[in-house]
């Protein structure tokens, strides 16, 4: 089922090549079989967002887009460059795909400023004031340029998360990975983190976001994924997935999750 | 009212006007009376204490000032031994302060040691101040170091050749020190990264490394380095017992730093990693921009702990026959003019080591401090 519908999404942008191509991935922790073929194609400029109970493999997954994770079986492409053990297809990469963390990870011993320059200074290899000012942009983006010359420490939470985005937006990525960036904020910074990422999502960037901020699904994800241990059970609009659960599992999530709200 | 509230920032919700606590709590006064004598026992113990702190300062001060003697003529130290004990013979140091700064390094070549001894301290306090803290210090230490080998030594520019037998005293245990920890330094922090690394082999020889040299004692690997490592050599070849002694302490000192970085690798959490990883940087630079300098930062402490403490341990190069400061302020009492002072030379030379132990330990302290100012933990 999840193979027609998933046909009719790549329908959708035939013109555009596939941002990221997952072929029956598998992966084990030792001999926990965390990742059963998993399938998933996401093209240029589409919004996924991933969905499932915890200890379903959603992180694994996007783990192993920018290879934080090995996997063991399958094919992983991104922009159609094949993630091997070959070091440099996986520089090539990481240059490509940004990734924000469910805490934030922000280097602590670094200003805002530094945190946003040193990947494009060191990997880029961009001149400090170029760095600089590409930095002072995306911190405007996010809103907080005022920040700058602080430490992460001095920073709360919600403003950590936005820094972390503008960190990883000055590496000027096609794709964008979200593991739960807003569920170890409080609520009152949910809401400024979700407005940077629909800002973003407009923008027309690629993005697979691990979330259960349903509200965010609906209003940006052209697709929604639903995980349940270590297999996508469904997939499909979020209209379809939310309104119109197939499976038994994903109803028994839905309600726990709506329950949770 | 409460939507109002909710308007407003928190920032601006009008404060209460701050009032300062009350009196008896705040200056000397409430210091004093919350921590000395807080209750009855708290205050006999403060008296007591007190009392003998004072006994004991005026006892030190009798013995060390007021009846000591400064010097004797040529010596003559019969106004010593005629004090029988009340007072402090710092003649002694007066006379064998020069043996004991220098050992039998040739009389009027003194200053050369004597400057040495300042360019290390000179070394020590530009690297001591982050001001200076650039690529530039490497190549400052390279020459520093480089000008210090050629003053001791000599046989170069006009200067006298001193073999390495008759360096002594104060600028050996710096050399010894300073030395011994600029290559362990690097040496651990290579190792501390070897012993986690994802190549077996690597690892090996690591882990192998720490253990072997951390389960002898320094003596053993002085003495193997000063008897046992000579034998291993070819016919005729020889290498400077100094250099030897060296060598052993570097490798001493990296396998006890090199743990101690570890710890502070394995303070940082996995997400530090991934970012950097994620980011794209390569494993150098992850490791010098990212994890290096959070790692060090953390343990500041059990660093200078074991630096102070090599600081120390290069005394036990006695044993081997190096002439080291405490060697050195050993052998000036063994004369029969002087025997039977060692409690002012041995104080003198206790102050010395001191005086560069607390430096480092109030330092290292301003460093944590500095460096933490930015952070919430
Ligand atoms: N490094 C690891 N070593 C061993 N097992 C792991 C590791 N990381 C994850 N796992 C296991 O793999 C499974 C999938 O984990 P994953 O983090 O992908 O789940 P998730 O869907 O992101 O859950 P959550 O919503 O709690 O974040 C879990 O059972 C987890 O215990
Ligand atoms: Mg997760």
């Amino acid at each position: 089922m999840s193979e027609t519908l998933e046909h009719i999404a790549s329908a959708a942008r035939a013109d555009a090549p596939p941002a990221i191509v997952l072929d029956k991935v598998n992966k084990w922790f030792g001999t926990m079989h965390v990742l059963r073929d998993v399938s998933l194609t996401v093209a240029t400029g589409e919004r996924v967002v991933i969905c499932g109970p915890s200890g379903s493999g959603k992180s694994t997954t996007i783990r192993c887009i920018n290879r934080l994770e090995a996997h063991q079986e399958g094919r992983i492409l991104v922009n159609g460059i094949e993630l091997t053990d070959d070091v440099k297809a996986l520089d090539d990469i990481r240059r490509e795909v940004g990734m924000v963390f469910q805490s934030f990870n922000l280097f602590p011993h670094l200003t805002i400023l530094e945190n946003c320059t040193l990947a494009p200074i060191w990997v880029r290899r961009m001149p400090k004031k170029e760095a600089e000012a590409l930095a002072m942009e995306y911190l405007n983006r996010v809103r907080i340029p005022e920040q700058a010359n602080k430490y992460p420490g001095q920073l709360s939470g919600g403003q950590q998360q936005r820094v972390a985005i503008a960190r990883a937006l000055c590496m000027k990525p096609r794709i964008m990975l979200f593991d739960e960036p807003t569920s170890a904020l409080d609520p009152e910074m949910i809401k400024e983190v979700l407005d940077t990422m629909v800002g973003l999502a407009e923008t027309g960037m690629t993005m697979i976001c691990v979330t259960h901020e349903m509200g965010f699904a609906r209003k940006v994800a052209d697709r929604v994924v639903f995980m349940d241990r270590g297999e996508v059970v469904e997939m499909g609009t979020p209209a379809q997935v939310f309104e119109n659960p197939q499976t038994e599992r994903l109803k028994t999530f839905l309600s726990q999750i709506l329950r949770g709200h | 009212m409460s939507d109002l509230t909710l308007e407003t920032s928190v920032a601006k919700v009008p404060e209460a006007a701050p009032r300062s606590p009350p009196a008896s709590q705040i200056g000397l006064v409430g210091w004093l009376r919350a921590n000395l004598f807080s209750s009855w026992l708290n205050s006999a113990v403060t008296l007591l204490v007190a009392y003998l702190v004072i006994r004991w300062i005026i006892g030190f001060v009798e013995w060390g000032i007021v009846n000591a003697v400064w010097s004797v003529p040529d010596n003559q130290t019969q106004a010593c031994r005629d004090l029988k004990g009340i007072g402090a013979c710092w003649a002694v140091v007066t006379e064998k302060h020069r043996f004991i700064l220098f050992g039998t390094y040739p009389y009027e070549e003194h200053w050369r040691p004597a400057l040495c001894i300042l360019l290390f301290i000179g070394l020590y306090v530009v690297s001591a101040m982050r001001r200076f803290w650039r690529k530039e210090l490497a190549l400052v230490w390279v020459v520093v170091l480089a000008a210090i080998g050629v003053l001791m030594w000599g046989g170069v520019l006009g200067l006298s050749y001193v073999p390495q037998e008759r360096w002594g005293g104060l600028v050996i245990t710096l050399i010894l020190a300073t030395f011994g920890l600029a290559f362990a330094f690097p040496l651990a922090i290579l190792v501390a990264l070897g012993r986690r690394s994802k190549l077996p082999a690597i690892k090996a020889i690591c882990v192998l490394y720490v253990e072997l040299i951390r389960g002898v004692p320094l003596i053993s690997l002085l003495f193997m380095a000063s008897v046992m490592f000579p034998l291993f050599l070819p016919e005729g070849m020889n290498i400077d017992k100094l250099l030897r002694a060296q060598i052993a302490i570097i490798l001493f000192a990296g396998a006890y730093l090199a743990e101690v970085v570890r710890g502070g690798l394995q303070a940082l959490s996995k997400g530090q990693y991934e970012a950097a990883d994620a980011l794209g940087l390569s494993y150098w630079q992850k490791t010098g921009l990212i994890i290096l300098p959070q790692a060090l930062r953390l343990v500041i402490p059990p660093l200078v702990n074991t630096f102070i403490g090599f600081f120390k341990d290069t005394s036990l190069v006695l044993i081997i026959g190096i002439f080291d400061l405490l060697t050195a302020g050993k052998t000036a009492i063994i004369e029969p003019a002087w025997q039977g002072f060692g409690v002012e030379v041995y104080l003198t030379v206790g102050a010395i080591y001191f005086v560069f132990c607390f430096a480092m330990s109030k330092y290292s302290q301003r460093l944590e401090a500095e460096f933490n100012r930015h952070r919430r933990r």
